[in-house]
């Protein structure tokens, strides 16, 4: 168990550094991408389940087109040297650095008190569907209307830049 | 529930390694002998043109925003797909509502002509 999370963790850690040093931009995304299964591998060792089929669903299969698309649309020059930022190693170590001791400090300073009881049954999916459709009822059909807006906006931008 | 996770694991790991078995099996039986021909890009076809990473039409974006949109969208329809059973008529009625939320955005792209690709 711990190995496993050790596993996903190194593979989440090498994917990310690729992601970062790779000079080609698309390299960059593919690695991006084997990050982002790497996360979803950590979320099914939580036992959420339904959040690692998100992580997939939603990150590697449309952020990851979206950041291709979006490479592929506004490059310039060659491709091989197209992840510019990768050029300030020493200043993104250094907030890398910094934004790491932030986190250490919440986590030390914060208390996670264990659950007296098990929140989550075995078909956490199924509690998620009753809660979601039942107690957030109203909350769910604004959903619907905030991503109707955003399939608007995307619409309406994406007319102007023709 | 973990244990049914390491049943896809060991099918990964066969995967990985039936592939190597092959890469290396056709490594080991094919001839090595080099010639310009053999290590041409396409050893048969058309010789490309130009570049390869050439800019790709602004259009591809906006299918892939709306793409993103209608992605979350069927985050929300899975969990009510797989609770169907246990969901009654209310959530029936409101899964459709919010699907025809959504396709009004997709009327709205119809009618704007943002599917129309030229």
């Amino acid at each position: 168990m711990i190995i496993i999370f050790y596993l996903f963790s190194f593979l989440l850690l090498a994917f990310a550094l690729g992601t970062v040093l790779s000079k080609n931009l698309v390299h960059s995304a593919l690695l991006m991408i084997g990050s982002f299964f790497a996360v979803a591998g950590l979320y099914i060792l939580l036992q959420a389940e339904f959040l690692a089929m998100v992580q997939i669903l939603v990150y590697v299969g449309a952020i990851a087109v979206l950041v291709v698309f979006g490479v592929m649309l506004t490059r310039k020059g060659s491709v091989k040297d197209s992840n510019l930022p990768n050029r300030y190693k020493k200043v993104g170590a250094l907030s890398a650095v910094i934004f790491f001791a932030l986190l250490v400090r919440s986590i030390i300073n914060t208390s996670f008190p264990a659950p007296s009881s098990p929140v989550v049954g075995a078909n956490t999916i199924i509690q998620i569907a009753q809660t979601l459709l039942t107690q957030y009822a109203v909350a769910f059909e604004a959903l619907g209307v905030l991503l109707l807006v955003a399939i608007i906006g995307a619409i309406i931008i994406g007319k102007e830049t023709k | 529930m973990i244990n049914e996770y390491g049943i896809i694991g060991i099918f990964l790991l066969g995967g990985i390694a039936f592939t190597l078995v092959c890469l290396v099996l056709s490594w080991l039986l094919s001839p090595h002998k080099r010639s310009v021909v053999k290590e041409s890009t396409y050893e048969c076809g058309l010789e490309t043109s130009g570049v390869t990473w050439v800019q790709f039409k602004i259009q591809y974006f906006l299918y892939a925003l709306v793409f993103v949109a209608f992605d979350v969208e069927t985050v929300f329809l899975f969990p009510w797909a797989v609770a169907f059973n246990c969901l009654g008529m209310f959530a029936f009625a409101e899964m459709l509502v919010f699907v025809v939320i959504l396709v009004l955005g997709l009327w709205y792209m119809w009618k704007e002509g943002a599917l129309e690709w030229n």
